[in-house]
């Protein structure tokens, strides 16, 4: 770096934490979030109610489209060739028997790909999506084991898979670091998330420790993970000249768009992605290899393609969770007060790609403690790019911090939620802002009577009925409320009453188009059926990722700056000669399908009315949410509290999880029965995350070995119990609907709460995840 | 080749090569029954044999002509199949995409409970009748996996349209 942009860099960096800390000061009313959300005040609404999903016909009935299934005139299909080598070059790649197989339209290899640049690595600008920071198909070299080679294209799938068989290459081959062990002696770097190196220290931590008259110091491991959503990753796309059509299974269209037209150095608006329906994501549904192959084999064959990774496939070329391996280190008074929290360890990534697994944001937040010492280091390894998977950081953060707090527990004999609740918060632990809700001990205390906590056997290993010993734990669960920049909607409300809100936001089961239905409706003064939310298509405005479980808030802020306007504008068109004559904007709200003053529901006029009388068929507005500032003036975090009844038997070893509640603070539900689903979904996920997943690495070469869901185990029916879940349901009062997003908790604490159920039962600590069987015989 | 797919005859030739489940999504547009694996592990596929439910990606469509099969398609439609109406009621899905497998495979489970076929959980092999508890749904159904993990739901949808029944 020279001279002068090390001076740019640290006039930034200055002005930065000038920034951050006059939002911190700002008076509340400045932000965001300060005046609280009007929606909140309304009690008899649509929001709340347990509305079944509005796109539950299609989905039964098996008409939903997904990304595979739009059939396009002319459309050949594609198969993909992947690297057997982690790394080096291909020598020679051997496509003519490919190229003369019946139905076979072309073979792209790097030797025909049409020139791409890279796809912008996800965080180096607003709308960058990339995984990794290569260049696709554009030489020789190999970068990874499964790295994608060669493209089949072919009029049947049947005739692109068996052509694929026929290609022959041979390689160069570079030495690579493989193993963690090897990578780790190479030396590690700072973990740098979002900007922001993965460090923090508050005091001096391990003196804390040493001289604290309780401790513990343990370390825990995490393997790899793969989301494994069971739609394979696939899009249907076409070039009309220099405009490229996506049919993606996507969860940021907007991102997408963006990122494709700088691979192909096409204008922003010449690329259109749309995903109406996205069967799971959990983070992996971004931008990924194939859908820059598919558009460019398109290009090449001068057809439509349909490109549909194998499940294989899907392992090879999108990334997943990498593993982790933690330190987690407690002093406590003997109080049981903390003096020192140590959160610290390694991860593994690649040199190309920007994702440390973030394992110490929970430690960032839960509890308070004198000292702190937070730290994640990277070393790298040549495998595929890994990603952001449900909770990354939280989902294996809180397994080691969370199973440490309650080894802490059971060497001071404190009941682990007492020891939580003693060193509950009063403000932010590292950033000293003011929470804007958390009610930990509402979670803890609900759930803890619900669930019969007392009966829990107060010595491991004690219960015990037949082969089956008993037990029972508990973990704290926590995720962040997120805003991203960038949301914005627009509605268009018609003369006959109706309103219809755009949006490129996104539906991969969260409920997202029945949850914002319910929420226009209220915010609109209409009933349900009058309103309509469209999504999923770059053709609406907005870039709304769907994930950091940010998604409600960046809509719900988008729709409530589209209705300020709507407001305003209605109020214009009313004129003088309406009941609403004279109001402000903010002197009137949305009630029984128009405009009334809020002091005086008596002069209402309904938007029929005053767009009759302006003789308008609708009104449109636009309109952009405000930078996320609350986040910097409020500490803003959901939590819950994970109980989770074990059964581990004495002569196999097996786990079984017979019972399991979830009791989460995550402000307003909006929709019970698809919120309850979303707990519940993660939950499960985090019960696989304990008891059975695992992406196997081959460290001699580089090779996922488990790549299919015969030999990646996830739950399922038989695995799952009913799942109880409750909720504080007290809004947050400085979030759009006083929700903050519930995608990603109900994964976290889920694994330390199995753990330390395990432990109960059977006295031993499993450390290293998953917990299966051979670490308890 | 004939088929017979939800009561509706279709004469075309194909790849002998082709599965039935991309006879169906790719060359019969009824994309309804899901691709998930491609290998038979995660039942998004299962579709419908005179009753039976089979994995669609693991057959060949050469060998089902002139058989009938019910796909997700077939199932319901004005009304929906009760039990279609009972996932939606339960919230037996988010996503929607293990969901058209779900349905076709709780319909023929039903139906091997009522013919008194046994588990892996049935206590007593012998027992001409079987009860559809909450272990022997689950195990019944632990072929179709759920990423989403709606499986509460799908439990309780299930268990209201058929556990009530005479076994």
């Amino acid at each position: 770096m020279s001279m002068v942009e090390d001076a740019k860099a640290t006039v930034q960096g200055a002005l930065q934490t000038v920034m951050k800390t006059a939002v911190a000061l700002a008076p509340d009313n400045w932000i965001p979030g300060g005046i609280p959300d009007p929606i909140m005040r309304q009690q008899h609404g649509s929001i709340g109610k347990a509305l079944s999903r509005i796109d539950g016909p299609l989905k039964v009935g098996g008409t939903a489209p997904f990304a595979a299934e739009f059939a396009l005139e002319g459309m050949v299909y594609a198969a993909v060739a992947f690297s057997t080598i982690a790394k080096g070059r291909i020598a020679t790649i051997d496509t003519a028997a490919a190229e003369a197989s019946p139905g076979v339209v072309l073979v792209m290899t790097y030797k025909n790909a049409p020139r791409m640049e890279k796809v912008p690595l996800f965080g180096s600008s607003p709308k960058a999506a990339g995984g990794a920071d290569l260049t696709i198909m554009q030489d020789p070299s190999v970068h990874w084991n499964g790295q994608p080679i060669a493209v089949v294209l072919a009029e049947t799938q049947e005739q692109a898979d068996h052509a694929k068989t026929l290609i022959h290459v041979t390689y160069d081959e570079d030495p690579a670091t493989l193993s963690f062990a090897d990578a780790k002696a190479a030396g590690t770097d700072q973990g740098m998330f979002m900007g922001e190196p993965l460090h923090a220290e508050i005091g001096k931590a391990e003196e804390a420790l040493a001289a604290a008259p309780h401790k513990v110091d343990a370390a825990y491991l995490t393997p790899r993970h793969n989301h494994n959503a069971i739609e394979l990753h696939a899009a249907t796309i076409a070039w009309d000249g220099d405009a490229l059509r996506v049919h993606d299974a996507s969860q940021l269209v907007a991102h997408t768009a963006w990122s494709l037209s700088k691979v192909f150095g096409i204008a922003e608006d010449q690329v259109r992605v749309s995903s109406p329906f996205v069967g799971g994501g959990f983070g992996g549904k971004c931008l990924w290899d194939h859908q820059v192959l598919g558009a460019a084999a398109a290009k090449l064959a001068g057809r439509p393609v349909r490109i549909m990774l194998s499940r294989e496939g899907v392992y090879r070329v999108v990334g997943g969770r990498t593993l982790t391996e933690q330190r987690v280190a407690i002093g406590a008074d003997a109080s049981g007060k903390f003096t020192a929290l140590i959160h610290t360890g390694i991860t593994a990534m690649t040199s190309h790609n920007a994702m440390p697994e973030p394992f110490i944001l929970p430690t960032m937040s839960v509890y308070g403690a004198d000292s702190f010492l937070l730290d994640v280091r990277v070393t790298h390894i040549d495998m595929l790019a890994n990603t952001f998977m449900r909770a990354p950081g939280e989902s294996v953060g809180t397994f080691a911090l969370e199973s440490a707090v309650d080894e802490l527990a059971a060497a001071m004999g404190i009941d682990p939620i007492e020891l939580k609740l003693i060193n509950e918060p009063d403000k932010d632990p590292l950033m000293g802002l003011p929470f804007s809700q958390r009610d930990v001990e509402k979670a803890y205390r609900d759930g803890a009577e619900r669930f019969g906590w007392t009966d829990r056997p107060k010595t491991p290993g004690s219960r015990r009925e037949g082969e089956w010993l008993i037990g029972m734990g508990v973990a704290t669960a926590t995720y962040p409320y997120h805003r991203m920049s960038g949301g914005a909607a627009r509605i268009t409300l018609t003369r006959d009453g109706h309103a219809t809100v755009d949006i490129a936001a996104h539906e991969m089961g969260m409920g997202t188009a029945t949850a914002h239905t319910q929420v226009t409706a209220d915010r609109l003064g209409l009933p349900i059926e009058q309103v309509v939310f469209r999504y999923g298509d770059t053709i609406f405005p907005g870039v709304v990722l769907a994930g950091g479980s940010q998604q409600t808030a960046s809509i719900g802020a988008s729709v409530i700056e589209a209705h300020k306007a709507l407001v305003t504008e209605l109020l214009k068109l009313a004129g003088n000669d309406s009941p609403l004559a004279g109001l402000k904007p903010d002197e009137v709200g949305c009630f029984d399908a128009g405009l009334a003053a809020l002091e005086d529901d008596g002069r209402h006029e309904s938007y029929a009315s005053i767009l009759s009388r302006a003789q308008r068929d609708e009104l449109v507005v636009e309109a952009a949410a405000p930078p996320p500032l609350e986040l910097q003036h409020w500490s803003m975090h959901s939590h819950g509290a994970v109980f989770v009844e074990a059964r581990v038997n004495a002569v196999t070893g097996e786990v079984r999880v017979p019972r399991m509640l979830g009791s989460f603070d995550c402000g307003r539900i909006l929709n019970p029965k698809t919120g309850r689903s979303q707990f519940r979904g993660g939950m499960i996920m985090g019960l696989g995350l304990a008891l059975m997943e695992e992406t196997e690495f081959d460290e001699r070469n580089g090779r996922i070995m488990n790549p299919s869901l015969s030999d990646y185990h996830v739950p399922v029916h038989l695995d799952v119990p009913e799942i109880d879940v409750i909720w504080t349901d007290i809004p947050d009062p400085h979030s759009p609907m006083g929700a903050r997003g519930i995608g990603e908790i109900g994964i976290t604490g889920v694994a330390a709460a199995v753990a330390n159920a395990v432990f109960n039962a059977t006295g031993k600590r499993v450390r290293d995840l998953p917990i299966t069987l051979d670490k308890l015989l | 080749m004939n088929f017979n797919i939800n009561g509706e005859t279709h004469q075309l030739e194909v790849d002998l090569r082709t599965s039935l489940l991309d006879l169906l999504r790719d060359h019969l547009g009824l994309t309804g029954s899901k691709k998930g694996c491609n290998q038979g592990a995660c039942g998004a596929c299962t579709v419908l044999v005179e009753g039976e439910r089979i994995n669609a990606c693991l057959a060949l469509a050469v060998q089902y002509q002139d058989r009938a099969i019910v796909t997700v398609e077939g199932l319901g439609g004005e009304p929906l199949h009760p039990l279609q109406q009972a996932f939606i009621d339960h919230d037996g899905f988010q996503c929607g995409y293990c969901t058209p497998g779900q349905l076709c495979s709780a319909v023929a489970m039903a139906e091997e409970v009522r013919r008194g076929l046994p588990s892996f959980v049935t206590a007593d092999l012998s027992s001409d009748v079987m009860t559809l508890d909450h272990d022997e749904l689950r195990e019944r159904m632990s072929g179709n996996l759920c990423r989403c993990g709606a499986y509460n739901g799908i439990v309780d949808a299930i268990a209201e349209t058929y556990a009530k029944e005479p076994a």
